[in-house]
């Protein structure tokens, strides 16, 4: 395995983390289950795209574009979720996810079937971030930037806010949240950071096409989400790490890739619907047993 | 002082009528609101917090006299008016203390304050811990509500609805499911927070508890107020007694 391999799999691993934890915000904190996600991702990619193939435009400015659009857009794609409730929800966001993609197939601006190519690679500050390790950089830092922005939502009003829409709607009305305006707010902000991940895809990749969008690459995120543990910061991090590396390590499963996916998501539901590190997974329990330190001293079981 | 006044209340699902022309106000007491199954209890707790608009009447709140049977729950909670509900309703997922930190001025949309502060600070954890000793769960305070048992959940339910900084403090059926040494502590906390100065109605099935906590009692029966009086008038009232008991 040469470095450069390994190195562009890092990245992807970044990438997804991003996408992972912007998800996280909107299916874990506030219970919104999207199946979706990919258009956001797909949302940002294509805007910086356009913006740097079409206009030519610097990459702070697409990027800081893909992020504003696909907030926006997450936004207005978020109303649904105010006149429909989980499994109906569910359905909305795939059929936004196949109306997206249809729009990047079937209009000629964005390049159709064919997708958009020759994305420069960014520069920022005189520096060129053409692949390799100092991308890698790029796509850590902005990992951990989602995850230093899901860390302090889950601190704020809004973060507890989130928590109790998504235990109860009435019960959250009864304290005195407006149930509608939140879950607008975790949709755009999820899509947003969804949008500036999508926008490292493009730079990264150099080319996007419909096909990288689709709706199985929706499954493949919320599986992280879901297998890593729901609602967590670590949760979706691990399950973006396990789920991108496993088909690599184990090329010869590579075709079989969404087979495992599936399976792995029928043996979580079954035997550990919190996920792999969820708050009452087997692995959590033992992880804290084992290093007490390590448990956040506020969540102890009932005296 | 009346505080809650509830005007010609009607309701119907549908075709069902829920609510027929009900009245009563409220006075500096707790009112208990009774009747059999389907009387029509909880959809007029629903109608009063903003859960449900009313199809006919009206209901006055407060010394402002503001008319709040069109306002939503999010907005009658911002007037002072906290419920509970009859099938409980804890944030699961939460820790007893982030409950009731729920309670606690959330911004009722996305403002700034939303967005950038943050909820644990001294003086929240405060009022907490000033709650959950009041409401007897301080040495839960760190389980999440989903392990504790319906008792607690029920209590924990009045605690986060205290955080709100309620007036009026409506219970939907807190003593259900309790044995009676636990309603027994439940009655001691309602009374408690009546001297603490908060208006309470309560529907309850259970008889005697209600018969005990109430000074004033409310008796619905197929959606019309049949009696109101003191717990000793309901109870010789011969319709009460009918609708419980059924006619001969």
């Amino acid at each position: 395995m040469s470095s450069g391999y390994i190195v562009t799999i890092l990245t992807f691993v970044a990438i997804y983390i991003s996408l992972a934890l912007s998800l996280n915000i909107l299916t874990g904190y506030a219970g919104q289950i999207s199946l979706g996600h990919a258009a956001f991702l797909g949302i940002g990619a294509y805007t910086s795209a356009v913006l740097a193939v079409h206009y030519g435009l610097p990459f702070w400015v697409d990027f800081l574009a893909a992020v504003v659009v696909t907030g926006m857009i997450g936004t207005i794609l978020g109303l649904p979720s105010l006149r429909v409730r989980h499994d109906f929800l569910v359905l909305a966001t795939m059929g936004v996810n196949f109306v997206v993609v249809s729009v990047f197939k079937y209009v000629d601006f964005f390049g159709g079937a064919m997708g958009l190519v020759n994305i420069p690679a960014p520069t920022i500050l005189g520096l060129t971030f053409r692949g390799g390790a100092p991308y890698l950089t790029l796509t850590a830092i902005y990992a951990l930037l989602t995850l230093a922005v899901c860390w302090y939502l889950s601190k704020t009003w809004s973060g507890l806010a989130f928590h109790a829409i998504r235990n109860d709607e009435d019960a959250a009305a009864s304290v005195g949240v407006g149930s509608a305006r939140y879950k607008i707010y975790a949709f755009g902000i999820s899509a947003a950071l969804a949008g500036g991940a999508g926008s490292l895809y493009a730079h990264f990749l150099g080319s996007v096409f419909p096909d990288n969008f689709v709706f199985v690459e929706s499954i493949g995120m919320l599986s992280m989400v879901i297998f890593g543990g729901i609602g967590t910061l670590r949760g979706p991090i691990i399950g973006a790490i396990f789920l991108r590396l496993m088909p690599e390590m184990f090329r010869f499963i590579q075709d079989y890739r969404f087979t495992l996916y599936g399976a792995l998501l029928v043996l979580m539901m079954l035997f550990q619907p919190m996920g792999l590190l969820g708050k009452d997974s087997w692995l959590w329990k033992f992880s804290t047993r084992v290093w007490p330190g390590y448990r956040t001293s506020k969540r102890e079981e009932m005296p | 002082m009346t505080l809650l006044e509830v005007k010609h209340i009607s309701h119907w699902f549908g075709g069902l009528q829920a609510l027929k022309d009900v009245s009563f106000q409220t006075q500096n007491e707790i009112l208990g609101l009774i009747g059999p199954n389907g009387a029509g209890k909880t959809t007029l707790f629903n109608i009063i917090s903003g859960f449900i608009t009313p199809t006919k009447g009206e209901v006055i709140y407060g010394g402002q006299r503001i008319r709040i049977h069109h306002l939503r729950p999010y907005q009658t909670v911002r007037l002072g008016m906290a419920r509970t509900f009859q099938i409980v309703k804890p944030f699961a997922t939460l820790t007893v203390e982030e409950n009731v930190l729920t309670g606690l001025g959330m911004p009722f949309y996305p403002t700034s304050k939303a967005l950038v502060q943050r909820y644990k600070t001294a003086s929240n954890m405060e009022k907490v811990e000033e709650i959950l000793t009041t409401t007897h769960l301080i040495e839960y305070r760190n389980s999440p509500a989903a392990k504790l048992p319906i008792g607690l959940q029920r209590r924990l339910e009045i605690a986060r609805a205290l955080a709100t900084g309620p007036k009026l403090l409506l219970l939907d059926e807190p003593a259900a499911g309790l044995v009676s040494q636990e309603a027994t502590e439940l009655s001691d906390l309602i009374l408690n927070l009546f001297h603490q100065g908060i208006q309470i109605i309560v529907i309850e099935h259970n008889m005697r508890f209600a018969m005990n906590l109430c000074q004033r009692i409310v008796v619905l029966n197929q959606g019309e107020m049949i009696a109101q009086g003191t717990p000793s008038e309901v109870q010789n009232n011969e319709k009460v007694i009918n609708a419980y008991l059924g006619q001969e």
